[in-house]
This record gives C-alpha cells, structure tokens and sequence, in this order.
C-alpha cells in the first residue's frame, strides 16, 4: 500500500522500553506494530501489552479539544486561563501555592520544560512526579550509595552473568522482554542460577531454581543477612573494599546486630533455613550475579535502606560495573529514567543535581539565566496532595497520570482535588478519575502522536516518534507547557519552536560546568548537544554517558572503581532494618500487597481499551492463602470487601497457595471508569519512606470478609452501557461487546420489567427480538436481545445460583450470524451440547425424528414398524406416523 | 371349549383392547364385535388429517375387514348393526336389525356423543358435529360449494376442525367462549401465540363470545350466528366442537352402576362382573377421557384380565396435549397454571414463537406448557410422572434433557 509508512519507535509502557517497528496507514488510522528487531532493548520481542497498542490508537474516549469547567474551550482561552490562575495566585500566596505533578509517561522534553519552568523560573520546588511512587527509593539508595542516580549495568548483563536475582519484582508480568530474555539465557545457559525473592509465588518462579518468598518488608534483614554470611565465609572483596569504598566497618556491624544469624534471619523473613543457606551460599559461590529489583523493593517505609542493603552486597564483593553483575533497578515507567534526568521529582533540580548543593543551585540559575530559581525542595508526592488538601497549594497542574487512582490514601487525594482553587490536568484521555476532578482539561497529543526522547532502565535514550498527525486539537505537552510558561512572562527562557531545541538545551545543561574541577555529574550527555534536526530525528538508541569520553555512549559505569561522591568511593550504608510502619492488629489482621497485571498498564486508560489486553483478568480480583480464605469464609470466585483504615475496595476471590498466610494481593490497576469499587488506591496506608518519600504501597493492614450481594450476574452487550447503579459493576471491553460484572443489594420489583423498559438496554433497533428466561422463585432471569440475527446484548441475573462461563457467549459477537440451535442454547450460557441431530420429526407424539429411526433401523436391523415402535415408541400412540415409519423401512 | 367374548364398538379403545387380547391369548375367545359405521376399525384421531387433505380414509384404516376375517373375528358393522340392547341375564346382545349374540364376557366400548350446545336452531340443516367419517364427508361435501363456516369451540377438535376447513378453502371464524384458546391445555400466553400462529394461516376468532342463537333461512339452512352482544355472523356451515359425554345410554338401560359414565374398577371391570368397559365410555375413579393415550392403556389393562393374566391395574397418569395442526407444535400436561405454593419457570422466544413454562412445587414439576418447541415435552412428562425432586437439576430445567 502506498500510504503505509513504517516508524521506529518505543513502547509507552514498561522500563524496558521495548523498539517498536510501526507499519502505519495515516489514512485508515491504523498500525501494525511489531517489534524492532534491531533495538537493543528488546531485538524484535515485544510483550502483550507492545503488541495490542495498535488496538489503542482509536480516537473514541480521547481528549481532543480543551475544555473549561466542562465546556469547550479554545486553546488560547484555556492557555490564558491557567497562565493567568497560576500568576494570580502565586501573586496572592507565592510561588509555594502552586505545583505541577508530572509522570513517566512524559516525554524527555515535556519533562524538562515543566521542570525549568516550575523550579526555574515559577520559583518553586513544587514539580514531583508518580515517578515518586515506583522509583524513588531507587534514587535515593543510589544517590546515598555512588553519589549519583546511576544503574550501573545494562541488559546485556543477562546473558553474561551466572546468577541472577529477582527481588520484588514480578518480572515475568511487570517486565516481560526483559524477563523473556533471561529466560533465554537460562534455556542457553542451564547453569545460569535464577532466584526469585517474594513473598508471593508469581509467574517469574517458573524459571527459579530457588523461591525465597519472605515476610513483606523483610528485605534488609535478608541482605544484611548476606552481609554478614559473606563476612564470615571470607567471601568479601576485601581489596576493592579497601579501594572504592568507604563505611563498611558501620555496614558490616549494622548487619551483624540485625542478622546474627542464618536461624534468626530465617525465622524473621519467615523463609525455610536450607533455602535461605542455599541462597547465601550460591550468592558467595558465584562472582557474577545481578540483583533485578522493582516495586518490592522500592515500595516500602525502608525502600531507600532496602535498595542500599543490596547494594552494599555487590560492593562489598566488587560486583559491580563489569560484564554480569551489579544492582539494577527495573524501572516501571518508559521514561522514569527521562524524568529523574531532567530532575523531576522534587527534591531534584536539573540533570542530576539537586538541592543540596548550593553550587548546583547556582549552575542551574545560571545556565537556566533565571533570578527565581528554587532552592529547596518542593513537596513529594504524598506531602504535595496533602498540602492541597490543607490548602497550601491552591493551584496544581497534573500531567499525563491519575493520582485519584494511583496515589495512597487516594481517596483523601479525591478530596485533596474537589478542594483545590484551582486543578489542570493534561491528559490525551477524556474521562479519568482524576480528569472528572479538574477545572481545565489540556489535550496532550497521545503517544502515537508525540515526538521526543525517553530512557529506558538500562540508561538507554531512544526516540519516540509521531505516526499519526495530532488527534482533534492536541499539543505535545512542551507546547502546552512553553505556552503557559511565555503567558506567565518566561517568553525568552520558553522561546523553543521544535522538542530537538529543547533536547540540545537539556543535553547542553548535562554537559555545563560537568568536569573534574567544577565537579563531574554521572549525566553527561552533552555529545548531543549540537544534534542536528536531522540527526535527532534519525538518532539510534544509545547510552548515556554521551560525552567527549563516550561519544557512542557506555554500557556500564562504575568498572573503574571511580563514584561520584565527594571521595570519589562508593558509600556503604549501615542498615537498621525497620518494620512496615503500619502492622496489622487485631482490628486489621491481614496485611494487603499491591501489584501489576500482564496484560494491564497502571490506571487502564489505555489497556483497557484493546480488547485482547482484558481477557486475562478481566476483573479486579483478591488473592488469598486456602487457609485464610477458610477462616474469612471466602469462597472461590465470590465477591469480597476489603478494608483498610482508609478505605475500602470489593475484588473477586481467587483462592491460591502462591499468597502467603496472612497475606492478601489485589492489583493495582482498576479505576472508577470500569469499576465501582475497585481502587485499591483507597486502602493503600499514606505512608512514606523518609528519605525516598516513597509511599509503602505494597503494606497495609486490612479485614476482609464476604460480600453478600442480593443478586449478581453480568452483561454482555454490543454497545456500551451504563449499569452504575448496581452496587458493583466491573466493565470490560471485548471483541465487539462489553462486559459488565454486576452484583447488587436491591431487587428491582421484576426483572422482566426493569430490564424490558431500561433504555439503556433495550435496543432502538427497528425490530428487537427479545428471547427471555424467568424463573422468580429460584431469583434467576435472562435475557437475549436479538437484532437482525446476531446477538446484541445479553443478561445474567441470579439470586444464588452459579452464573455461566463467558466464554462461548462472548464468542458469539464476531459471528456474522447466530445459528438456531446457538440461539436456542443462549440462555444456557453453554454451547449447544450433546443434541443429536434427530432430523424431522416423524413421531410427533413421542418426538422421534427422521434420523433417529433410520439409525435404529441400520444399527438394530429392525425390519417392522412394531419393532421400530418397541425400540423408539415411534408410532405407538396415536399411530399417524406409521406410513412414514414404513416408508423409512 | 372357547368363552365368547363380545365388543360393542369398534373404536379405537375397543379394538386396541381385541388387538392386545389376540397377542396375550390367541385362542381363548371367539370373538364377535358390533360396530355402528360400516367400515371396519379406523384411526377417529386422524380425521382431521383426512379433512384438511394430509391424509385419505385408507391411510388411517388400522384394521381392515380382511384383518377380521384373519382373525377369526365375527364383524357387524353398519347403521343397522348399532347394538341396542344388553340381556344381563341372558347374557346377550342385540343389535337393530335383531342381530344377536351371546357372551361370556362382554366388552362395551361405546365411546361418547359430541356435545350438542343448548341454543335455539341446533337443528338446523349444516349444523354438525365432528366425530366420524360420516360428519368429515359431510364437511368436505359443504366446503365444496360454501364458503363461510364457523366452528363452535377454540379447543383442539375445534381448532383441527376449523384448519381443515381454513385449508379446504373455506373461510372460517372460530367462536370460543374464552378469552384463551385451548384453555384447557394452554395457559394466556401460549394460547395467545397459538391464536396468532392460526391468524396467519387464516383462521378468524371472535373470543370470549356467547352464541345467542342460531338463524335459519327459508329452507330450515343454517345462515347466521347471533351472539349475546347482539352481532351476527353469517355462515353456511356451523360446527359445534365442544366437548364430548360418554355415550352410556345402552348400560344403563342394562342397568349398569354409570354416574358421569360406565364406572369401572381398576381392572375395567363395571358392576356386573361380566361386563368390562374402556375408552370415553367410562368412568374410572371419578374422570373420563377423551384423549387417545389412556385408551390404549385401559385396553392393556382390561385385555390382561380378560385373558385371564389377572395382574394389571390401571391408574390415569397426567396426559400430555398435543394438536394436530401441521406446522404447530404444543404440549401441556399437569397442573400448568398453579396456585400460590407453586413456582413458575419461564422461556419466550416472541420471534421464535417459542414460549415454555414449568410449574414446580415443593420442588417437584407438576405442569408443563410447552408451545413452539416441544422436543422435551416427553422428557418433562416423565420427569413428572416420577415425582422426583428437581431442584439438582431446576436452572437447566427449561432448557431441555441434553442439559440436565
């Protein structure tokens, strides 16, 4: 086809930041997407959720168009809008009162726009970002450890090293290329030891050769645990302690009170003895060992000491800069990594320097030219919506992310927000939790319209490109950010025309004053500081550091021993373990864990919309241990309330001996848009880890008991509908229907009569064709709406008894036509089964068909109508049948 | 020596019983049966078929003269041969032309009269009733050369009347008194869909209607039906389908126990021990019958005792309905429209034309409606004769024995 083109990109989700190649037909506004097979992230793999975006890009459900306090605005209303709201108040209450709360989501250049403009220029420390929520911890340890936020290793490790760890990380789900490829590397390397540490048995123990699943929160004892095993068993490096460390005396004994022993530590992290020494003893055995962490790690009260606790393994054995080995944080976003470069979590400045240092302070203000630069910290995430909340901040810009969903406590964040003077949000999707709260809604273009940069886990910058021209009237978000920033007085610093300019300004901004004598900075890409358009559009996927050293950029810092600290060494950090703050107590006995589905991307404005992506796990759901599940009389597949001090969620159960005792897991992932009450932000305990600020997402104490709704059932429907007013509803988006989860505490008078009048349900085709089953004393009814012979909606309601599969039924949407034995199995919920095809009737008084006698006739040899009326009772009645019967002899 | 039996009618139940008795014990009677037509034994289910075109008289011949003469079986058969006196004492029969025979066992087997409405005119010319071949010639003889009739009567004989007649040409009104056709064997909503489904095959129906009177022209023809409302409805030909009553009248004048008919025992067996009874003629237990399936088993039953087995019992079971109009498929049986302790469970498919429903009490299934799709209705009637629980089995019920 002529009007396809093909477009390298990157994925939207994922740290991995798998290259996408995209066949795409502007004039269709469609895509295929495959994997690039020569980006080295991902060599051509490319997991569920890559390979349905193409199932995203549709325009239904898009922002196209601003929008103030619910109507539709021009762009320059609405830019005036916020510009003049922002001076205003900043005016009135200072440059504190206002905040911006970016995402990973953002672009590169959309990040350090904001970034500028908020610390640079607005004058405030006040730019965070739900980066804080996944990495922070990740930051902080590094910063505390190299004196930098650096992942020392890169992908490539995997096939090289000889044991790798998954700590907290459901790699196989949340990081599935990455994951994909260490199993490769197991199947080409049998010896290559794999050892998950979680308290949960997920999909990534498939490939373990050994299953640590801890207590929550036991971490640092399990790696100072290994500290001190090292320490004995004379397994240290000792000469490169000497060389490009310091603290490790402190660290060392810090461990040695918290893990004194192999039995103590099993006993607090709750792990089999012989597991927990064969761990340490193929830790101390094998010299290239990689410690993979996520959200396990880094979500948590003492994520940053957790982070830390790792570390200081790999210091204390050298492991670390070479081929094979190092710490290496999983980054969950596409462009965390972007973000922490541009400096966009609060405590950040710019390009890796940060507030505390004055001399950063002052490098920044002046290649930024600015008078009105920050010089301290703003609020973290957590600290940010409460200081909303008390009204300290009054006006907030939220970009590109749904803190109503993903935030702790969040439904104090809802709150935070409907009291807010003054809330934008810019977001390439219409209806979220969190855009239902603003007063000013900015189309951002979506990700198959933007243009810039992101970096991935490995430190790899790639380019993400437009396929598509903008939906509607979307602008890139640097666009939206450089046109408030010149309303607000900041033309110069904000006179950029194109995201290269802005690139080469946050690449020059990496590489000024970054030297020996001013002090070096890890983030050096200042080698592309002078790229050209034409060389930024056609730029290859390359590492940072990019400077005159690196010029094609460096897979691994740190193999020259040399850190960024003032001393130059890698710091050792002696850790305390301490407890999750909250601990379940007699009122919340159970202790909730949050994590990430497959087939999920965060709040679901996107995944949910590709249909395939919603099949997996349809519905929120509640993991819990058999034992629990007995004691809280849950049964498998019923509903269940969950409840913490802050709120309070209902999940279906699924009972399974990967949680442990104790332990309940729901995912992350659903949002008021498709459920009535399964935000698991609303329980999640507002509760942060002091030096990362990151919230401990992943420990709340909660109760759990059954939900006993009067009935439930679901819906399969060809359109959408709105079924809000069941007490729970779930809405998931399939192959040509919707499926909505319903359960609820009221009855309607009779369903015949709620459903039929419903119009929201009933059709307003020309001839609806109603098929219906009713059986009230049992609580049962269903219903079929037929139209022109193809199902278009069907309903389940039960009182009590179990509700089919969906399976077959949802199955019946993409075919062309419904045949008549599906039509008659529908209200079954079961295919046709077991219904012999009998042929015409030919007794009619005891139903035998046609067929029916012929096969008796051939298979028992019958030779009379009274041998056929003794074996079928064929023509025995009223005996009109007969002539046939014979004829058929 | 053989005993004599003796059969007064040759229906269906009187001849299934001799049919029965031949197998079980061949040559323990000389038999002699005496029959009011002049044919010999024929399928009165049937006739509809033969009136609207399906099927000829000699399709639905059962036995043949030649099958009596094979047999061994003495025939009278013809107006003249309707027997019209029973000599207890004697034990002995004879019929109108002075016919007679004697017997050892006797067996009557009379079937009923068709109702004949009370209304002034009932005797007017094209005034009949639908019971035999005799009243279906003469059907067939008016729809050749009239046009408009109407059928007293929306219940199954009514309604198999007036198709055949709709397929013979003629235009045909059915007048019932219910606001449900088949009201007997249909609950509202399937005797609805059965009224629509006979709409479009051109059937006419004027419900819940009080015939007044019937209006006679000047040759003492039939030409107009009055109602209460005071609306008329001109016709050429006016059958009455509405009901039957055990013709008795011979066994009484015997003096044979009858009350709503010849009442039996559970070996069919009357008040005198001679004297058995089958088919519509009888009176079992306080019912009577009109539909083919006890029939056969009464005759089951009474041939076991007459050939001397002695071990059969009958006891009615619920009958399932069934009308014979081609292209429309129903069926009921049980207690299909229950009261406050019984639970319901419904189907419709409108488009279809399909509508189930199944009462349940105390957990048990004690009435089928089917109506449209009728695959199951054996299934559904066994289910009930067992009286068996169903609650193991109740959310698939509706949907049939495969899912069960």
């Amino acid at each position: 086809m002529n009007d396809q083109t093909t477009v390298q990109t990157t994925c939207p989700y994922c740290g991995v930041g798998c290259g996408i190649s995209a066949q795409v037909s502007e004039q269709n506004h469609q895509v295929n997407i495959s994997g690039d097979k020569t980006h080295p992230a991902n060599f051509g793999r490319l997991c569920s959720k890559g390979s349905a975006l193409g199932e995203t890009v549709e325009l239904k459900g898009r922002l196209l168009q601003p929008r103030i306090y619910g109507r539709n605005a021009s762009w320059t209303e609405a830019l005036d809008l916020v510009a003049g709201s922002f001076i205003n108040i900043i005016a009135k209450y200072g440059p504190d009162a206002v905040a911006i709360y970016g995402s990973g989501q953002l672009l590169t250049e959309d990040y350090y726009v904001a970034n500028k403009l908020m610390k640079g220029f607005i004058g405030s420390g006040n730019m965070d970002t739900n980066s804080r929520l996944c990495m922070s911890s990740s930051v902080a340890g590094h910063k505390r450890a190299f004196g930098s936020d650096t992942v020392p290793g890169c992908y490539d490790d995997y096939e090289q090293a000889e044991m790798i760890i998954l700590i907290g990380s459901n790699t196989a789900w949340c990081h599935p290329v990455s994951f994909q490829r260490i199993q490769a590397a197991k199947d080409a390397n049998p010896a290559l030891k794999i050892i998950v540490i979680d308290p949960r048995r997920t999909a990534s123990c498939d490939i373990a050769d050994l299953h640590l699943p801890i207590a929550i929160g036991s971490d640092t004892i399990l790696f100072n645990g290994l500290l001190h095993f090292l320490g004995q068993q004379n397994a240290l490096n000792q000469a490169y302690i000497d060389a490009h460390t310091e603290g490790f005396p402190q660290a060392l004994k810090a461990a040695s009170i918290s893990s004194p022993t192999i039995e103590q530590v099993a006993a607090q992290c709750k792990v089999n003895i012989e597991d927990l020494q064969c761990f340490y003893r193929w830790f101390a055995d094998h010299e290239k060992v990689m410690s993979l962490y996520s959200q396990g790690v880094n979500q948590s009260s003492s994520g940053t000491d957790k982070v830390n606790a790792i570390i200081n393994c790999h210091i204390a054995t050298g492991r670390i800069g070479h081929p094979g080995m190092g710490p290496f944080s999983l980054t969950g976003q596409p462009n965390a990594m972007g973000g922490r470069e541009v400096g966009g979590l609060c405590h950040q400045l710019a390009a890796h320097m940060d507030f505390s240092n004055n001399a950063d302070i002052e490098r920044v203000s002046r290649f930024w030219n600015t008078h009105a630069i920050a010089r301290k910290p703003g609020f973290a995430a957590v600290e940010l919506f409460d200081a909303i909340y008390d009204g300290k901040v009054k006006a907030v810009w939220i970009m590109g992310t749904n803190p109503a969903v993903s935030m702790p406590n969040a439904n104090k964040v809802i709150q935070a927000l409907q009291l807010c003077d003054f809330v934008v949000v810019s977001d390439c999707i219409a209806n979220t939790d969190t855009t239902a709260l603003a007063h000013v809604l900015l189309p951002a273009q979506g990700w198959s319209e933007k243009d810039g940069t992101v970096t991935n886990s490995e430190r790899r910058i790639s380019r993400q490109r437009a396929l598509f021209s903008p939906a509607g009237r979307a602008k890139p978000d640097w666009w939206i950010i450089t046109q408030i920033a010149r309303r607000m007085g900041f033309e110069q610093a904000f006179d950029y025309q194109t995201a290269s300019e802005i690139f080469r300004e946050h690449a020059a901004l990496s590489g000024f004053e970054n030297n020996a004598e001013q002090g070096l900075r890890d983030f050096d890409i200042s080698a592309l500081a002078n790229i050209s358009q034409h060389d930024y559009d056609h730029l290859q996927p390359i590492q940072w550091p990019v400077n005159q050293a690196y010029p094609q950029g460096r897979a691994r810092l740190f193999d020259d021993g040399q850190f960024f600290t003032a001393s130059g060494k890698a710091r050792f950090i002696p850790i305390e373990p301490r407890p999750p703050v909250n601990l379940p107590d007699k009122d919340y006995p159970l202790i909730l864990n949050t994590g990430r589905l497959r087939d999920q991307w965060h709040t679901m404005t996107r995944t949910a919309i590709a249909a395939k992506l919603n099949q997996h796990k349809p519905e929120p759901f509640l993991e819990v241990h058999p034992v629990d599940a007995q004691q809280y009389a849950l049964l498998p597949s019923t509903l269940a309330v969950i409840e913490s001090r802050w709120g309070s969620m209902i999940a279906r159960v699924q009972i399974t001996d990967s949680q442990q005792q104790g332990c309940l897991f729901v995912p992350m992932h659903w949002t008021e848009q498709y459920a009535s009450q399964g935000r698991m932000g609303a329980l999640v305990n507002p509760v942060v880890d002091p030096v990362s600020k990151q919230p401990e997402s992943k420990h709340t104490p909660v109760r759990v008991r059954a939900y006993q709704p009067v009935w439930q059932g679901f819906i399969l429907s060809r359109r959408e509908l709105n079924v809000t007013k069941a007490e729970y509803w779930v809405k998931i988006k399939g192959e040509q229907f919707y499926r909505y989860e319903l359960a609820g505490e009221t009855l309607p008078e009779d369903w015949h009569g709620y459903v039929r009048k419903n119009p929201a349900i009933t059709a307003d085709e020309i001839n609806p064709q109603w098929q219906e089953y009713q059986d009230s004393g049992n609580g049962n009814y269903r219903a079929a709406l037929i139209v022109d012979n193809q199902l278009e909606t069907i309903i389940f309601i039960s009182a009590d008894s179990p509700l089919p599969e969906r399976a077959w039924l949802t199955s019946l949407f993409v075919k062309p036509q419904l045949e008549t034995r599906e039509r008659m199995a529908l209200l079954t919920g079961m295919p046709p089964l077991g219904v012999p095809d009998t042929g015409i009737i030919v007794c009619a008084c005891f139903n035998v068909g046609e067929k029916t006698i012929q096969a008796a006739i051939r298979e028992k040899g019958l030779k009379t109508h009274q041998e056929v009326g003794r074996c079928l009772k064929a023509g025995t009645n009223c005996g009109s049948c007969v002539p046939e019967i014979k004829a058929l002899l | 020596m053989k005993q004599r039996l003796v059969v007064i009618g040759n229906g269906m139940a009187g001849m299934k019983t001799v049919e029965e008795l031949l197998s079980a014990a061949p040559e323990k009677y000389d038999i002699t049966v005496f029959g009011a037509e002049p044919y010999g034994n024929y399928n009165r289910i049937m006739l509809s078929s033969v009136l609207c075109g399906e099927k000829t008289i000699e399709d639905i011949v059962i036995n043949d003269r030649q099958w009596y003469a094979d047999n061994g079986i003495c025939l009278y058969a013809g107006q003249d041969k309707a027997v019209v006196r029973i000599d207890r004492v004697k034990r002995k029969v004879y019929a109108q032309d002075g016919t007679s025979a004697a017997y050892d066992r006797l067996l009557i087997a009379t079937g009923s009269n068709p109702v004949v409405a009370a209304i002034p005119g009932n005797n007017l010319e094209g005034v009949i009733s639908f019971r035999d071949i005799f009243d279906v010639n003469r059907m067939l003889a008016y729809s050749r050369c009239h046009n408009k009739a109407v059928v007293l009567g929306g219940g199954l004989l009514g309604l198999e009347a007036a198709n055949g007649l709709v397929l013979r040409g003629m235009d045909v009104t059915v007048i019932h008194n219910n606001a449900v056709l088949l009201n007997r064997q249909m609950d509202r909503q399937a005797g609805e869909m059965l009224r629509r489904e006979l709409e479009l095959k051109g059937l006419k129906f004027k419900m819940s209607a009080k015939t007044q009177q019937l209006l006679g022209d000047e040759n003492g023809h039939i030409k107009a039906v009055r109602f209460e409302d005071g609306s008329e409805l001109e016709c050429d030909l006016f059958v009455m389908a509405i009901g039957v009553r055990p013709n008795m009248a011979l066994a009484q004048e015997a003096g044979i126990y009858c009350q709503k008919g010849i009442v039996v025992n559970d070996t069919l067996q009357s008040y005198d021990p001679s004297i058995y009874a089958v088919g519509e003629c009888i009176q079992h237990r306080g019912d009577t019958f009109g539909l083919v399936a006890p029939l056969f088993e009464q005759a089951k039953v009474c041939a076991n005792h007459l050939s001397a087995h002695g071990v059969a019992e009958y006891s009615t079971l619920p009958t399932a309905t069934k009308l014979k109009v081609t292209g429309i498929n129903l069926f009921s049986v049980g207690d299909f429209i229950g009261d406050k302790s019984c639970e319901s469970i419904h189907f419709t498919d409108s488009a279809l034309g399909i509508y189930k429903k199944l009462v349940i009490k105390a957990n048990k299934l004690i009435g089928v409606v089917l109506y449209g799709d009728t695959a199951d209705g054996n299934w559904y009637q066994e289910l009930l004769e067992k009286h068996e629980p169903v609650s193991g089995i109740r959310d698939v019920l509706i949907f049939g024995k495969a899912y069960a």
